[in-house]
């Protein structure tokens, strides 16, 4: 027995350690104060526009970062304290106005060689840096009315064109039915609508006049689906509004979105923004007068209203609206068929295609204005104090000429690019939330209670890892020292794999971390215990160090296993705080796992493996 | 050093010392369901749904003028507590104060999420330099799902750890593991019930983790117990599991206590948020070690567990010195 480790396993205990150390190093460097800037769909964020930032500091003679540069799409400002941070800030959202996104962020101040390398720092929860956390539900009956509704109207007007006369229709769950008036026409009724609509159930029920149209699963599921994904847009465009860094959206459960808005105190805003709602409205551009003219004397023609165009021209538009976003069902970008020229595919309801219809019937040849109108906070800077306002901006994002009579299904052609195509169509459609949210959950943490959060947590590692390394020592001298280094690294490798998989640390985690402190040691308990039962039975302390090592595996293996089994249950079950605990307390036994087992046996190779031992410090 | 003196021969789960501590487990968990029973536990709101807004003053204020403000702003159903020190106030309202008029609220979808605003700028007006610390809102429909998620997770804990005992010992122990589970999860709900401290979703995740924890102490006594019976050829279960429990022992005491040491640290130190979650552990952790040895080792008793059960299964080509321990092997 000479209980030496072949080189391997000494290579593996270091590597692994030391890339333990190094995925746990850029913690060491600390955060930042900065700003942080990044480009919206009016403007990007290029060199020019890096310069035109650092041009307006010197200008207003605000303090220069000491650091800056690019880091995953963003412009990073770093100063040397929260007083220049904030005072930068709001200069930044006076002067940027709406077109760039201006968040404050505490950065890690790792090396930026680190930072190029792919090394993160530790992924603090809302409760241990303060912000918002808000659940979404979106509300799903909503938007299977909406489609029934479409539907209603669709088989309506296909029915009204194909001349065959019905007495009404009837709401159900997921469809309508439709009675006729005579009973005779109901296969060509049905031959219509299917070939149609082919994605709707069309049957024959038991009275000779009726029809059941019926939206099919898979189509509602797809609905749902669509409205989840644009109500997400949606808030994720307003969320930028807010000027956050790392904002959250995200969904949750077929039905829900997390919204999580880190540093954020001001609720009330929050919830405005939120809730708020985007108009979106297509109106006929007046081509009889000059809007310039009537820019500069400011007098507009009855029936007439003054827009601005986002390019920066003024454009006059009836007041007439012929359709809403409310009426919006859908809209994409695409390719003409023919011509291969960007698009994009508009979907209105049935009583926005019948407007549409009897609009531009009257009207080809003229242009058709779309006009976007959100209430929006802005800052300003007043006297050195921070002011917001919040106003109402309307603007046109977009004129097409109507080139024919269009019904409820139409393109907007002639766009320059398909980028611009694809940022109308998410214009289109992020100005208004598909369906109607309600927040069903909020947890707000102030940043005084995370800053206290983050002291509790600090204090209560430190203060039970020292009482657990004393008695360690203590009972059991130099492998106690061992256990405790192993104790020391399964720290630094818990904290490097939190870091490198970039799982939220919560209060309830670090209290997984405490606890994994506790439980960490048993394994090296078990081991010494065994080592000593075996000397007091009369082994050598080498064949001793063997068989402790060798017989208490299979107990910690099973009993680390099995309180895996109970962490990887509070994973899946758990939410939020808890999924925290759950995610550190199993990186803990895995990693203690590995310290205490191979670590120790190291080590403890080191000290007394290869050469005759009379007693061990145990 | 020792704690325990070396080769104890303490007599645990003979006759004379399990029925004693049987009764006494017997009463414990009769207590608590009693107390389950009539107090029930006090749920926190994520589990009932509800309001709960934390906020600092810079001085120690009273708790009954901060509860005059509410009322007199409309909420009457308000709990008004201090929270850790005296300048710390907790408020708590049920989920139906989302009916309060509120003028902010004109906006019906956001009626409910207002209410936590509406109370802050409610106490703002009386004091501007209040401080927000926390805000919660939970609406109903999510504290319900809570509860039913919670149920079922605890449920398949308990059958996972379940089939992974089974799979790895013998069937026979498989009902002391789990009935030690039952013991220590009673007794903890119970000591909730009694005391009526709050029972949120972290003490639930406390739970989870005393399942885990106390489970690990029993399988480390079962592991033992396997051993032992093949090399003491001549003794019954009750010589087996004493013999076990007491070359364990050290072991047991120096495990609970190291992690008795982090946990009133974290008492001590980690805060008013988490004091259920550590008070949970706390009492998970001296209940899970008393029952590993009596409830665990007792059932083993009764189970009849006997060396013919226990036998390694033969394995070919397995023929080496080491019969007595079953390595691992995943």
């Amino acid at each position: 027995m000479i209980n030496k480790f072949p080189a391997w396993k000494n290579l593996l205990v270091v590597v692994v350690l030391a890339v333990g150390c190094a995925l746990a190093m850029p913690n060491l460097f600390g955060e930042d104060p900065s700003v942080q800037v990044s480009g919206t769909d009016r403007a990007e964020l290029n060199e020019q526009a890096v310069e035109r930032i650092l041009s307006i500091l010197e200008e207003y003679d605000e303090p220069m970062p000491h650091r800056y540069g690019m880091e995953e799409g963003q412009l990073v400002l770093r100063f040397a304290n929260s007083d220049e941070q904030d005072r930068v800030q709001l200069r930044l959202r006076a002067e940027l106005g709406r077109d760039f996104v201006v968040a404050v962020h505490q950065a890690p101040a790792m090396p930026d060689w680190m930072r190029e390398l792919g090394f993160k720092t530790l992924n603090l929860g809302l409760d241990l840096r303060g912000g918002v956390h808000f659940l979404l539900q979106v509300d799903m009956d909503a938007v299977r009315e909406q489609e029934v509704e479409r539907v209603d109207g669709n088989v309506r007007n296909l029915l009204r064109d194909a001349r065959l006369r019905f007495t009404g229709t009837e709401h159900e769950d997921q469809g309508v039915v439709v009675r006729l008036r005579d009973a005779g026409e109901r296969e060509s009724a049905i031959r219509r609508i299917r070939s149609e609509f082919p994605e709707l159930e069309v049957t024959a029920m038991d009275a000779e006049d009726a029809i059941r149209v019926r939206i099919s699963d898979d189509e509602l599921e797809e609905a749902k689906r669509n409205a989840l994904e644009q109500n997400r847009t949606t808030l994720r465009n307003r969320v930028d509004e807010l000027g956050v860094a790392e904002p959250l959206v995200q969904r949750q459960n077929p039905d829900r979105i997390v919204v999580q808005l880190p540093g954020v105190q001001d609720t009330t805003r929050a919830k405005d923004i939120l809730g708020a709602t985007a108009q979106l409205e297509f109106r006929l551009v007046d081509e009889d007068n000059d809007p310039y003219l009537a820019q500069e004397t400011g007098r507009v023609p009855v029936g007439s209203r003054l827009y601005q165009h986002r390019d920066g021209f003024p454009v006059l538009a009836k007041r007439d609206v012929i359709a809403t976003g409310d009426q919006l069902t859908g809209a994409s970008s695409g390719f003409d068929t023919e011509t291969g020229a960007p698009q994009v595919n508009v979907t209105l309801d049935s009583q926005g295609g019948r407007r549409m219809t009897d609009v531009t019937r009257q009207n080809v040849g003229r242009g058709m204005a779309v006009v976007f109108r959100e209430r929006v906070t802005e800052t300003r800077i007043e006297n050195g104090e921070e002011v917001r306002e919040s106003t109402e901006v309307e603007e046109i994002i977009s004129i097409a000429t109507i080139q024919t009579t269009l019904g409820s299904r139409f393109r907007i052609t002639n766009l320059e690019s398909s980028e611009m195509a694809r940022n109308l169509a998410l214009l289109l459609r992020a100005g208004a939330l598909a369906a109607p949210v309600d927040i069903i959950e909020e947890r707000t943490v102030g940043a005084s209670l995370g800053a206290d959060n983050i002291q509790a947590g600090i204090m209560a590692i430190s203060f039970g890892f020292l009482l657990v390394v004393l008695f360690m020592l203590i009972y059991y001298k130099v492998f106690g020292l061992v256990a405790n280094l192993a104790l020391f690294f399964n720290l630094v490798m818990v904290v490097g794999l939190l870091s490198a998989l970039q799982a939220t640390l919560t209060l309830p985690g670090i209290a997984g971390i405490v606890l994994t402190v506790g439980m960490a040691v048993d394994a090296n308990v078990l081991i010494f215990e065994r080592i000593r039962e075996e000397i007091k039975a009369g082994n050598t302390p080498q064949a001793a160090i063997h068989a402790g090592y060798e017989k208490a595996f299979s107990t910690i293996a099973d009993a680390n296993i099995t309180t895996l089994i109970a962490a990887v249950v509070l994973f899946s079950f758990g939410t939020g705080p808890i999924a925290g605990f759950a995610v550190t307390l199993s990186l803990g036994i895995i990693c203690s796992m590995f310290t205490a087992i191979l670590g120790t046996r190291a080590v403890i190779n080191l000290i007394y493996g290869g050469r005759k031992v009379q007693s061990l410090a145990i | 050093m020792d704690i325990i003196k070396k080769d104890t021969k303490i007599d645990f789960v003979g006759r004379g010392k399990r029925i004693p501590a049987l009764v006494l487990s017997a009463v414990l968990i009769l207590l608590s369901i009693g107390a389950l029973a009539t107090k029930g536990l006090n749920f926190g709101i994520d589990f009932t749904g509800g309001f709960v807004v934390e906020v600092g003053y810079p001085e120690a204020k009273d708790v009954a003028t901060v509860r005059e403000t509410l009322v007199a702003a409309g909420y009457e159903e308000v709990v008004v507590t201090t929270f850790g020190t005296e300048r710390e106030i907790l408020i708590r309202l049920g989920p139906e104060a989302g009916g309060v008029d509120d003028p902010q609220a004109d906006d019906a979808v956001e009626a409910q999420a207002m209410v936590s605003d509406h109370v802050l700028s409610v106490l703002r007006d009386q004091n501007p330099e209040v401080d927000m610390r926390r805000v919660e809102f939970v609406g109903p429909q999510v504290g319900a799902e809570l509860v039913e998620q919670g149920a079922l997770a605890v449920l398949f804990a308990l059958i996972g750890i379940l089939i992974y005992v089974a799979f790895r010992f013998q069937y026979k122990m498989a009902p002391g593991a789990i009935a030690c589970l039952v013991h220590d999860v009673i007794i903890v709900l119970g000591i909730f019930s009694v005391t009526q401290i709050q029972f949120d979703l972290s003490v639930l995740a406390a739970i989870l983790a005393v399942i885990g924890y106390s489970l690990n102490d029993t399988i480390v006594l079962f592991d033992r117990v396997r051993e032992n019976f093949p090399k003491m050829r001549k003794a019954d279960a009750v010589d087996v599991v004493n013999r076990s429990v007491n070359q364990m022992l050290s072991r047991t005491v120096v495990t609970s206590g190291t992690t008795l040491l982090v946990l009133l640290s974290l008492l001590n130190f980690g805060g008013e948020v988490i004091y259920g979650f550590a008070l949970a552990l706390t009492v998970g952790v001296i209940v899970g070690t008393y029952s590993s040895i009596y409830i665990a080792g007792t059932t083993l008793i009764v189970t009849n567990l006997n060396r013919e059960d226990l036998l390694p299964p033969k394995k070919e080509g397995e023929d080496h010195e080491n019969t007595e321990s079953v390595p691992f092997q995943p």
